[in-house]
């Protein structure tokens, strides 16, 4: 299924350099299937040793269901761990804006269908600063127009061209296509010795 | 015009390109471990799919693996399943699996070159962005998700964009107590822990050229720390001389045949680069962090940098990392009180860590309040350290030996740091929580700074502590 457009309401996780690390701590990499994760995405910066909660955005009642998280340099940096964008997913986000994203992570969001937009510091700022005040409305992310559209206002954005155009022809998930290359394949392997 | 190594052994490797724009390119050779892989059996399963090619993946555990005792069950369940997982899956496909206390079992990274898995003009990929640590061979080495796993087990390959190349030059000679890792703490320092995004970075120039190949490996390693997709260093005569004789390379004149081969990778003197670094050797000291990315990054003889004279999110992220590191701004770096010394991981977790650190230590002692743990990075170190009594050097000077894992450089298993306790540590990550507390600090330095540091109770110079000095001539 092609994604043209994704819409749902914001969240602000302010920061550069959000390592995966910190968006799921090793701990909870001790799993055989991504199922459970949602609910540890941010676990230490969201909640104390005792389990209190610490007000990360993610917690704030008026954030409550948001599904576009924003941020901003190098986000997911660190490890090449698929648990992190597997919890951002299970966790209800769809997708990511962000000043800069680390490639890993990039690479992995895209084969799980989330969309990963650059937006520049200015846009950022003011986005970030509308999605706190009207944290009710929700932001639609354009990914044929490459716009980001909130309160009757224009944000411009960029992707990379190479996943928007997988975005948009449905091949995000480059499996069935790498597949139906097998002949090309087995050649390849046999030419460099491989086979 | 000439092509770089990275050109070379990615045309090499193209199956075709994809509609998309992206390129379908195979892979030489996969490495899988327990923590990133076994879901990818599952997805396997779930698509009616099985393994193209079995012999081109192999299979081992590091990130889990207790560091005391590895007698299985493991006392984690959890730990116990996910091995446990990786071992049916393997059988069932027909892929090798270095089992613990098989002789072979270690951290990936570690594993892949001494087995000699790892060959120049070989794709690697691995879920696991140290996999980064193979281009020390003339490698194009990727860390890759899950998702991407499955991809490689089902096809052997990968979609993927090009990257772009930066060589980076460092010329001159190090100064007595400089190693590798200071080396490519420098870079990251210089380059930022998001400069090499977009990027493979190439290690050249005569300080690359005269270190060996672990040395060569510990710079690789820490290529995605600088943000660079992969990083390599190009083949020659030291890359082959390490390679001879290894259980899974060839032998007698199928080897000279394939050191051919190999040569023909390295990027050609008239190659092109999309940008080139130069850094001077006289520049780089032992260096140490501050704070809680790699780039947070100092010299031992300098002070911890102070919010006041940063500007904007610089200022935000300086002020926030000291908070988090509880150092003070504008304070020596040397003198920081220490709890824990970790000598170990696919950054300097091979036997010549241990030698070089074994070199000083003896007739030294640990401090008291210091707890020090040596955790070699593969089974076959272990070994080959006992065999040199490495082990009873480092026991004697007040260092636990453990068994071989990734330890705590990520402390997935037992060996954590506790409350907010500051560790030296000489793996490559001082991320928040990093090592297995969320409110642990890490400081991340080579392994004799680590040892030094270990020594002295504080985070010390190596050179002082251990009466390093320039030969007089
Ligand atoms: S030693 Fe550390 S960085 Fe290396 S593979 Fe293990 S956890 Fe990852």
């Amino acid at each position: 299924m092609s994604i043209t457009k994704v819409a749902g309401r914001g969240v602000y996780v302010p920061g550069n350099d959000i390592d995966t690390d910190r968006i799921i701590p090793a701990r909870f990499l001790k799993c055989v299937t991504f199922d459970e994760l949602g609910p540890s995405l941010f676990f230490d910066e969201r909640f104390d040793a005792d389990g209190n909660t610490k007000g990360h955005p993610l917690d704030e009642g008026k954030h409550a269901g948001a599904e576009i998280l924003i941020s901003d340099d190098n986000f997911g940096c660190g490890s090449s761990r698929e648990h992190a964008p597997q919890a951002i997913q299970k966790f209800g986000l769809k997708a990511v804006i962000a000043g800069s994203f680390a490639e890993i992570f990039h690479g992995n969001c895209t084969t799980l269908g989330i969309p990963c937009v650059v937006m520049d510091k200015e846009n950022r700022s003011r986005l970030a600063a509308q999605v706190e005040s009207n944290p009710e409305e929700e932001l639609i992310l354009d990914l044929e127009g490459q716009q980001i559209i909130f309160a009757n206002e224009i944000y411009p954005m960029t992707m990379k061209a190479s996943t928007r155009e997988a975005f948009l022809a449905a091949t995000y998930d480059p499996l069935d296509n790498l597949l139906s290359a097998r002949d090309q394949i087995q050649d390849t392997a046999q030419k460099l010795g491989y086979a | 015009m000439g092509k770089n190594l990275f050109q070379k052994v990615w045309d090499d490797h193209t199956v075709r390109q994809l509609d998309s724009g992206q390129y379908q390119v195979f892979m030489a050779l996969h490495l899988i471990h327990e923590v990133t892989s076994p879901q990818a059996f599952g997805m396997l399963k779930d698509k009616g799919l099985s393994v193209a090619f079995p012999g081109r993946t192999f299979a081992t555990v590091d990130h889990i693996i207790p560091t005391d005792n590895q007698s299985r069950p493991l006392q984690d369940d959890m730990a116990e399943q996910m091995i446990q997982v990786l071992s049916d899956a393997t059988s069932e496909h027909g892929i090798e699996f270095f089992a613990p206390e098989s002789g072979s079992q270690g951290i990936v990274h570690v594993v892949g070159p001494e087995k000699g898995l790892t060959q120049p003009g070989m794709t690697i990929c691995c879920g696991d962005s140290h996999t980064a640590t193979h281009g020390a061979f003339g490698c194009i080495a990727l860390g890759i998700g899950t998702s991407q796993v499955r991809d490689v087990l089902a096809s052997q390959t990968l979609a993927m964009d090009p990257l772009k190349v930066r060589r980076i030059r460092v010329e001159g000679e190090l100064g007595v107590g400089v190693t590798a890792k200071d080396v490519i703490l420098h870079i990251i320092r210089i380059l930022g822990v998001n400069g090499g995004v977009g990027y493979a970075y190439e290690y050249a120039g005569s300080v690359i050229d005269a270190m060996t190949m672990e040395e060569r490996m510990t710079v690789c390693n820490m290529s995605i720390e600088g943000g660079a997709r992969c990083g390599y260093i190009n083949p020659d005569e030291t890359t082959f001389e390490f390679l001879k004789g290894r259980e899974r390379v060839p032998q007698g004149a199928e080897f000279d045949a394939a050191c051919e081969k190999w040569r023909s990778y390295a990027s050609d003197p008239d190659a092109q680069y999309d940008d080139e670094v130069v850094i001077d050797a006289k520049d780089i000291k032992p260096t140490v962090t501050w704070g809680v990315t790699p780039a947070q990054a100092i010299s031992i003889e300098e002070i911890v940098p102070s919010p006041d004279k940063a500007e904007g999110l610089d200022k935000d992220l300086i002020t926030d990392a000291l908070d988090y590191m509880k150092l003070k701004a504008d304070a020596p770096i040397k003198g920081t009180k220490i709890d824990v010394a970790f000598i170990g991981s696919c950054t300097n977790g091979r036997l010549s860590d241990f030698q070089a650190v074994a070199r000083v230590i003896a007739g030294k002692k640990v401090a008291p309040n210091v707890r020090a743990i040596a955790v070699p990075g593969s089974e076959q170190v272990d070994k080959d350290a006992r065999a040199e009594g490495l082990d009873k050097v480092f026991e004697d000077a007040g260092f636990e030996w453990r068994k071989p894992g990734c330890s705590m450089c990520l402390a997935m298993n037992p060996d954590k740091l506790v409350g907010d306790e500051v560790c030296a540590s000489s793996s490559n990550r001082n991320f928040i929580g990093r090592q297995g507390s969320p409110t642990g600090r890490t400081i991340l330095m080579s392994p004799i700074m680590v040892a030094a540091s270990a020594i002295q109770g504080s985070v010390a110079d190596a050179r002082e502590v251990f009466g390093l000095q320039e030969d007089a001539a």
